[in-house]
């Protein structure tokens, strides 16, 4: 479809530039403004330059917190996008049942983060939790208050039961769009179960699954409130990702120099790897989509 | 989309098993028990992956169903009193459901900015080129990356220098952050799906744009309004960290209430686990009026 060119319709876009302006170029102006300056109080401010960069980008903590967030990141990736698929597999195309699977399953997206958080927390401790309870009674020491690998276990879960259905619900979403044509000459072909999905359902899944795996990797990346809840950003700071770590530098520790800088480089880092992202996963296919 | 359809004849021989456990459109009469016989099957996945999703919610209820001692003391999968005390203590404390009242104001306030700004800026978009046109569509996709931990303190002192703090319009409008961009990905999506022509008809038949957008554009997207509304909703409903950086009490959210449970007296566990079941009420309300939608919300958009 040809598109007019109409310098006009910036008066359509206007209000969204402005709105977004607003609540996302000033506050960032604001960090910006921060990451250069030094203060020592009473709102004097004076010129630190790259100070707070070279500092962030060579302080350990900073190093400790991106690696187990890029962990984190990818060992969401590796467990919510297979499953999913699988999940999504295996789910009937039509039925009566299929819109009450649908519901049930969208509901952890819907529940406020921190409830979330609650429900994990409740769920796995061991006095009076279902899980924690039932794993001390099978005799297996499970405690993520106290052992960094159960926290991680706990963490990985508890994203695993929250995010996984939203991919569920987007490749159910591709699949559906397949017409019935496909799997009959697929069959006449006698093409095997594994040819089938590697030849016909993958590559109509991948336009969703892009936009499955960039919201995922943005999402667990930006993660703050259902660990806090969980497990506070420990033991120690064996689950403090870059969020965690951020907030307790700019609003515990008031350190608003290195916060900004943090910021900024967060921001970037978030950037990069979805444009990555986005370009591997476009890059590749391009050949066979058009 | 392309239906290459294979006559109907061939179809009936190829009517194998497998195509017809998937519901494929060739299945009819015959061989309905054959179809029942299969469906449990089908369905081991979905189910234990559900029951893996409830049990979680499941140990909450009993929780919020119990009495504290009980919580404390035993471990019971169901309870052995069955009690509403810990929902009554959130229904008569206006402290309780004025978070409730709060959290559904700004969320409202919210969907409607989103939604309204999103709609002109999404036809722009899926209709027209302009200056700067592609940039502006990536910079505003990377609010939606923007993590809120970066945001939650520039937000603060912005909103308390404008005199917005502690209001439900500057939760409402700190969302926009990410529902904007959201709501603009999605309707764009559902409107280059609207043919063109369709504009062009309309002005040929001299309708003023404001009366041809309201009038037949916007029924054309319906699904489209109701997708990018569910997922502004979704979004803002859940979100925690900025709303509750930006509020103090008038118009403090249910979910930051929430953690007020821890008293003296130790941890209210009954109450919490209340709190916590009547949050999840408004999103099961929404999620099932858009069951059919939900989905197909970001699989439209463009990307």
């Amino acid at each position: 479809m040809e598109k007019k060119v109409n310098q006009k319709a910036w008066f359509f876009v206007l209000p969204v530039v402005l709105l977004v302006a607003f609540s996302a170029l000033i506050p960032l102006m604001t960090v910006v403004n921060y990451s250069v300056q030094d203060t020592f109080g009473n709102n004097a401010f004076f010129w630190a330059g790259t100070d707070w960069f070279t500092d962030i980008l060579r302080s350990e903590r900073f190093h400790s917190a991106l690696w187990r967030q890029f962990l984190f990141s990818g060992i969401i990736l590796a467990i919510e996008v297979p499953l999913g698929i699988a999940i999504a597999l295996a789910m009937p195309r039509r039925g009566l049942w299929v819109p009450v699977c649908l519901v049930l399953m969208a509901l952890p997206l819907l529940i406020p983060w921190n409830v979330v958080g609650t429900i994990w927390q409740v769920f796995a401790r061991v006095d009076i939790g279902l899980l924690g309870h039932t794993l001390a009674n099978l005799g297996i020491d499970f405690n993520y208050t106290q052992d960094p690998l159960d926290a991680w276990i706990t963490v990985v879960v508890m994203d695993v039961w929250h995010w996984t259905s939203l991919v569920v619900l987007l490749c159910y979403a591709g699949l559906q769009s397949i017409p019935d044509a496909y799997y009959q000459a697929a069959r006449i072909d006698g093409a095997s179960k594994w040819a089938i999905f590697r030849y016909i359902q993958l590559p109509k899944l991948h336009r969703v699954l892009l936009i499955a795996v960039l919201l995922r990797f943005m999402d667990s990346f930006m993660i703050y409130t259902e660990p806090f809840v969980v497990t506070g950003g420990g033991p120690g700071s064996a689950t403090t990702f870059l969020s965690i770590d951020l907030v307790k530098m700019a609003i515990g520790q008031f350190d608003l120099g290195r916060a900004a800088a943090f910021s900024i480089i967060y921001f970037l880092i978030i950037l990069l790897v979805s444009w990555a992202f986005y370009t591997v996963m476009t890059g590749k296919t391009k050949e066979s989509d058009r | 989309m392309k239906d290459t359809r294979i006559p109907a004849g061939s179809a009936a021989k190829i009517d194998t098993q497998s195509t017809r456990a998937r519901g494929g459109v060739v299945e009819k009469a015959p061989t309905r028990a054959a179809v029942r016989k299969r469906i449990p099957k089908r369905w081991i996945v979905p189910t234990l992956y559900i029951i893996f999703l409830l049990l979680p919610i499941y140990w909450l209820f009993t929780m919020s169903v119990k009495t504290n001692q009980e919580i404390l003391s035993t471990f019971n999968l169901w309870p052995d009193q069955f009690t509403f005390d810990n929902y009554m203590v959130i229904f008569t404390d206006p402290s309780w459901y004025r978070g409730y009242i709060n959290s559904t104001i700004y969320v409202v306030m919210n969907t409607v900015i989103s939604v309204g700004v999103a709609l002109p800026a999404a036809y722009a978009f899926s209709r027209y080129t302009f200056l700067g046109d592609k940039h502006l569509f990536f910079w505003l996709l990377t609010n939606r990356m923007a993590p809120p931990a970066v945001f939650a303190l520039p937000f603060f002192q912005l909103y308390s220098s404008v005199g917005l703090f502690d209001t439900h319009l500057a939760v409402a409008l700190a969302h926009c952050l990410f529902n904007v961009p959201l709501a603009v990905w999605i309707l764009e999506g559902f409107m280059s799906g609207v043919p063109k022509e369709i504009d062009e008809t309309a002005y040929i038949d001299g309708y003023s744009f404001p009366r041809f957008f309201t009038k037949i554009f916007m029924p054309q997207i319906a699904s489209g309004i109701g997708v990018a509304a569910f997922f502004c909703f979704m979004f803002s409903w859940v979100e925690l960290l900025l709303a509750r950086t930006l509020t103090a009490t008038e118009a403090k959210p249910i979910s930051a209430i929430m953690t007020r449970t821890v008293s003296a007296s130790g941890m209210d566990w009954g109450v919490l686990a209340a709190a916590g079941m009547l949050t999840l009420i408004p999103g099961a309300i929404v999620i099932y009026f858009v069951r059919n939608y939900i989905a197909k919300g970001f699989a439209l958009g463009r990307v």
